[in-house]
């Protein structure tokens, strides 16, 4: 029962050495590790776990938010109603859109200002609050901000066109203007995450790689190309994919800016989910888009996997 | 290097111009950058402490600045009522998610049992789920349980974050191993080795989790839109969400619910600005 035999063990296993005597303390600690893990494991199935199989088994039936129980099974009625509905299908539209607008400038301006950031050798605490902070509101606040910045006529953004001679769209009310205005809110609002995660990435690069690329006669210019960018390889795939998947998951500010119009222009998929579940009450329905919005977000997540294992084996 | 600068002085020198050169371009890109991002919050404060009647007037600074908004908000909306709930609802997250994620973290990374590897394996699959498709099952599942309209339905399901009991164990694997063990074969329980040798010593992660479950469940809004429809418990973001447009054409009303409702998370962002910066790039999420 002494904890050295228990060590002993532990490092031959560690070594690959088969372990000679059996584990008499296997038992004893598995209670106590039961005991650690029970609070997270019980939440974990009753709130994660449970919910998911619950959601899928949902979406397989007519339950309705005003009617307890299943209420009678649907088969894949409702995944075929979604996969032909227009709804579904421009919902989910305006939400890779939406993503397509975010991703590269919140990926590029990201890497671009903690470039910058990392040769400012002063005040980089200056440029992490001003990137940063607008990060930590919530949504609401962003999204009351904005609304006064787009107010027409009034805001500043437009009396600030006015000022240099050109005439402001109609930043949230024009059907083809909406999303874009949605996006720059939305770059402002998160850059400052990517932001942080560059910046790290970057001290991560040894300095003495760029000395010597320097005495090698290699301009700032050379030395980005050659040496920043290689280097920053699994950073921007981290990047990249966690964007995705965040401008996949967008509600609040389409919710909150525009209530998903004009004419439902700026509908994301998970106000078609908020809206078919608890305005019409449709909850097998909801619970059947859920489920498709899941495996998008699921295979973002094995492109990202697929990309990460890749580069290990580059390295 | 040295001798390397003194034989190819000419060319160093010129590598030195050239690259000072540069790095003031780049300082005044950065700054042009963060004066941009800086203009929003600028003038939403602007605004806020404009008379109504002048916000209208889109220049900065006017003579008479006031902080009547301020006043006539916490006076005219349930703020204080809002405050009350996000603290006791994202508190009570940020406790609980440290406590039970830690502890499992501690079980993975300390422990030997069986089946280590299946669970580790099943909470970290757990991070591929989002939580936005639950909230149709959750409602159910909260309207079953009595505990819609409740601070529960809120804290409960931020409780079991996959991320968190990762953050930890990467943490607890990189904790030196010889203080419990001495501490072991003193006889203390794991309980003991873990609430006074391990926990204190992860401070860092545990200040990492606790703030960005902290932040994250303060701004959290679809969710708590959903099952906070009492006013007396609404929390800031919902609150806002529903006094949106009350004001009108009260611009100043409105920058202020903005300014009043942001207060408390620029407190907490400058307070710990450092283990939020640290947390998102030490957290493991680097991949």
């Amino acid at each position: 029962m002494s904890t050295q035999t228990s060590d002993q063990t532990d490092t031959d296993a560690r070594r690959g050495i088969a372990p000679t005597a059996p584990r008499r303390r296997a038992a004893p600690q598995g209670r106590a590790a039961s005991a650690f893990l029970a609070p997270f494991a019980v939440l974990y199935l009753l709130f994660i776990i449970g919910p998911a199989l619950y959601g899928l088994v949902l979406s397989f039936t007519d339950a309705s938010l005003v009617k307890p129980g299943l209420n009678g099974a649907a088969g894949l009625r409702n995944y075929a109603e979604a996969l032909s509905s227009s709804d579904f299908w421009s919902s989910l539209w305006h939400t890779l859109w939406f993503t397509i607008l975010t991703t590269p400038p919140l990926v590029i301006l990201g890497f671009v200002l903690a470039l910058l950031a990392n040769r400012v050798a002063r005040g980089r605490w200056f440029f992490r609050l001003a990137f940063f902070a607008p990060y930590i509101l919530p949504s609401a606040v962003v999204a009351l901000i904005w609304m006064w910045l787009y107010t027409p006529a009034l805001g500043l953004l437009d009396t600030a066109l006015a000022k240099v001679g050109m005439t402001a769209p109609s930043w949230l009310g024009d059907a083809a203007w909406a999303m874009p205005s949605l996006a720059i809110t939305t770059v402002w609002w998160t850059l400052g995450f990517n932001f942080i995660l560059y910046l790290a990435g970057l001290q991560e690069i040894p300095r003495d790689l760029y000395e010597a690329a320097a005495m090698d006669g290699a301009g700032p210019w050379q030395q980005v190309r050659r040496i920043t960018i290689p280097m920053l390889g699994r950073t921007t795939t981290l990047v990249a994919v966690l964007q995705v998947i965040a401008s996949l998951k967008v509600f609040d500010q389409m919710y909150l800016m525009t209530s998903g119009g004009p004419n439902f222009a700026t509908r994301s998929i998970l106000q078609l989910v908020y809206d078919e579940g608890f305005t019409n009450y449709r909850v097998g329905y909801a619970a059947a888009v859920s489920m498709l919005f899941f495996l998008v977000v699921l295979a973002v997540s094995a492109v990202w996997f697929t990309l990460v294992r890749r580069q290990e084996k580059v390295v | 290097m040295a001798t390397l600068t003194a034989s190819d002085g000419l060319t160093m020198d010129r590598i030195h111009r050239r690259e000072k050169l540069f790095n003031r371009i780049c300082a005044g890109v950065l700054i042009a950058f963060a004066l941009i991002w800086l203009v929003p919050l600028l003038w939403a404060v602007d605004t806020a402490v404009k008379p109504n009647a002048e916000t209208t007037r889109t220049t900065w600074l006017i003579d008479n600045p006031t902080l009547d908004a301020f006043t006539r908000t916490l006076r005219d909306t349930d703020m204080w009522s809002w405050y009350g709930a996000s603290f006791i609802v994202s508190s009570l997250a940020a406790i609980g998610t440290v406590l039970v994620a830690s502890m499992a973290a501690f079980a993975l990374s300390r422990m030997r049992f069986r089946y280590k590897n299946i669970v580790f394996w099943a909470i970290l699959a757990g991070i591929m789920i989002p939580g936005q498709v639950l909230i149709v099952p959750w409602f159910r599942e909260f309207d079953a349980l009595r505990l819609l309209n409740t601070y529960w339905a809120v804290i409960l399901p931020q409780i079991p974050a996959a991320i968190a009991v990762f953050i930890f164990k990467q943490f607890f694997d990189g904790l030196p191993r010889d203080l419990e063990e001495a501490a072991r074969m003193d006889g203390a329980s794991f309980f003991r080795v873990y609430r006074r040798i391990v926990l204190p010593l992860a401070r860092p992660a545990v200040a990492a989790v606790a703030i960005f479950t902290f932040v994250t469940t303060w701004n959290d809004l679809l969710w708590p839109l959903l099952v906070l429809s009492n006013p007396d418990l609404m929390t800031v973001p919902v609150g806002l969400a529903t006094v949106q447009g009350a004001f009108g054409i009260r611009y100043a009303d409105t920058m202020a619910s903005a300014i009043l409702g942001a207060i408390p998370l620029v407190a907490v962002f400058l307070l710990f600005q450092r283990q939020i910066v640290q947390g998102i790039a030490g957290s493991g999420l680097k991949g």
